[in-house]
């Protein structure tokens, strides 16, 4: 494509059926305990 | 549902739905500005639209662009619908407890004026979690972590090295317990560091998987609020403790924490001072605290906020291409390998996943709860524990806060912090729109770093 250049095509309907086994981290536990950002987390199930 | 914005001379398209990233060029941008509410195309592009922006774009560049777009929808990366709300609206209803905050002593020796804990005593006596106390917290989230495996263990306080003796009592007993019924314990200390030894360090090393150590940034803005209980400032007995910690720890993870307030909007400098010392690994909170404290963080400070995001996300770019890497918490948005979505619906786990342990055992969704009445959920040792405020908890998620529906950000905040939204609205599934306004900007701050970072290579 010449105008658009798609970065990830990360599908995150992809992990909508294979997701939720919960072995991931807290978010909270890692290094805020004020906000809350979870997209930064790693999936412990690749 | 798209979200399209400008950052670092790149025209950035987040879909929200797909999690795709795209770079466009400027007719895209001006196109999309006219299909943002769309899930259906057409395949060729409107009239209206084709129309309106011929003034500034070819015919072609404008035939182009939106077979590109049409394209991308097709592949489910661009205008894509939701799919997500019947599955939030059935996640599994009973969730397992998998992560504690030990509340190791409700006691501190810095007399930080932001505390939310009131200076460590959490608006309660000040005292220590015994031995005894821990083990039964340890029990408590083997028996009701079902077949999860991988526990959570946060030491935290107050100052939760007052009481090293007890977080080493329970770190051993949780191993051995672990050992017995197949979990895998994984340990963090948040600590101030006043304490830290050469003997504490090695212990750190050994057992904690991630350390969280508190520092605000330059010595005149640490120690004008991180102050001991005679008043003088912390700083300068912190950061040869926190480096030589460091420096011990090898390729452990560790955290230089810092919060900023209304004093120091330029908190960017403070991040840099921290980067300036040797660290690597930092993160930087807004302080939550009411209107009323003349430090609180107000809607007239948001604009500040934003330019100094993007401030640190440009030097963040400008130090990771010159080979001076590091590691902003909020920043570190993997584009490619993030939570699955189950995930970013259903957040921190407060209340359900994740709970806080007060020195006498009694249980609290988390620990900016601890205190709250309302909010007691039970104790270790008689074994209490309320399903009723569990449940109220494992059944928000970012499709019951109705102020979610319209944000971009939904998926990388999972509808920001339940503590916050109660106690600013008095409603777990009411956000607290100043941490909202604040996350916003982070997350596109984070997807233009790392676009900007994939372009350029």
């Amino acid at each position: 494509m010449k105008q658009i250049k798609t970065l990830t095509k990360a599908s995150l309907k992809e992990t909508k059926s294979k997701g939720g086994c919960g072995e991931c981290q807290t978010s909270c536990q890692s290094a805020c305990k004020t906000s809350c950002t979870v997209a930064n987390q790693k999936c412990e199930n690749i | 549902m798209i979200h399209q914005y400008t950052m670092f001379g790149l025209n950035i398209v987040l879909d929200v739905y797909s999690g795709a990233v795209h770079a466009v060029s400027d007719a895209v941008y001006e196109i999309l500005l006219y299909l943002a509410d769309e899930t259906e195309l057409p395949d060729t592009i409107p009239a209206n639209v084709l129309n309106i922006l011929s003034e500034r774009y070819t015919k072609d560049e404008l035939i182009e662009a939106y077979g590109e777009i049409y394209e991308l929808h097709k592949q489910g990366l661009l205008l894509t619908d939701d799919e997500y709300k019947d599955l939030a609206l059935n996640l599994p209803k009973k969730s397992v407890v998998k992560a504690l905050c030990l509340h190791i002593a409700h006691d501190c020796n810095l007399r930080c004026s932001y505390c939310f804990a009131d200076t460590g005593s959490f608006k309660g006596k000040r005292s220590l979690m015994s031995f005894e106390t821990g083990k039964k917290a340890i029990d408590f989230v083997i028996e009701n972590s079902e077949h999860r495996r991988n526990i959570e263990i946060d030491f935290f306080g107050g100052e939760p090295l007052i009481n090293f003796k007890v977080v080493k009592q329970i770190t051993e007993y949780a191993k051995e317990q672990g050992k017995l019924h197949d979990k895998n314990f994984r340990f963090t200390i948040t600590t101030n560091g006043l304490l830290l030894n050469d003997e504490i360090n090695d212990y750190i090393n050994e057992n904690m998987s991630n350390v969280v150590l508190s520092l605000d940034g330059r010595p005149q803005i640490n120690d004008r609020v991180r102050r001991r209980v005679d008043g003088t400032g912390s700083y300068d007995t912190i950061v040869p403790k926190f480096k030589k910690l460091v420096e011990s720890r090898g390729t452990k993870d560790y955290y230089i924490r810092g919060t900023f307030t209304a004093n120091n909007l330029d908190f960017a400098q403070d991040v840099m001072h921290i980067v300036s010392l040797g660290f690597k690994q930092t993160s930087m909170e807004p302080v939550v605290v009411p209107d009323t404290e003349y430090y609180a963080i107000l809607p007239e400070h948001l604009n500040k906020i934003y330019s100094e995001y993007e401030r640190l996300a440009q030097i963040y770019i400008e130090k990771r291409q010159s080979g001076e890497p590091f590691n902003f918490f909020h920043f570190m948005i993997d584009l490619d390998q993030g939570p699955c979505v189950i995930k970013r619906l259903s957040g921190c786990g407060a209340g359900h996943e994740y709970l806080a342990i007060t020195p006498d055992g009694d249980i609290y969704p988390c620990h900016q709860f601890v205190g709250d009445k309302n909010f007691y959920m039970g104790n270790v040792f008689d074994k209490t524990f309320d399903l009723s405020i569990k449940e109220k908890f494992e059944k928000s998620n970012v499709y019951t806060k109705p102020s979610c529906q319209d944000c971009f950000a939904k998926f990388y905040c999972s509808g920001g912090c339940c503590a916050n939204a109660y106690h600013f609205n008095n409603d777990i599934n009411k956000p607290y729109e100043m941490a909202c306004a604040m996350e916003r900007k982070r997350v596109e701050c984070a997807i233009a770093i790392a676009a900007k970072l994939k372009l350029d290579e």
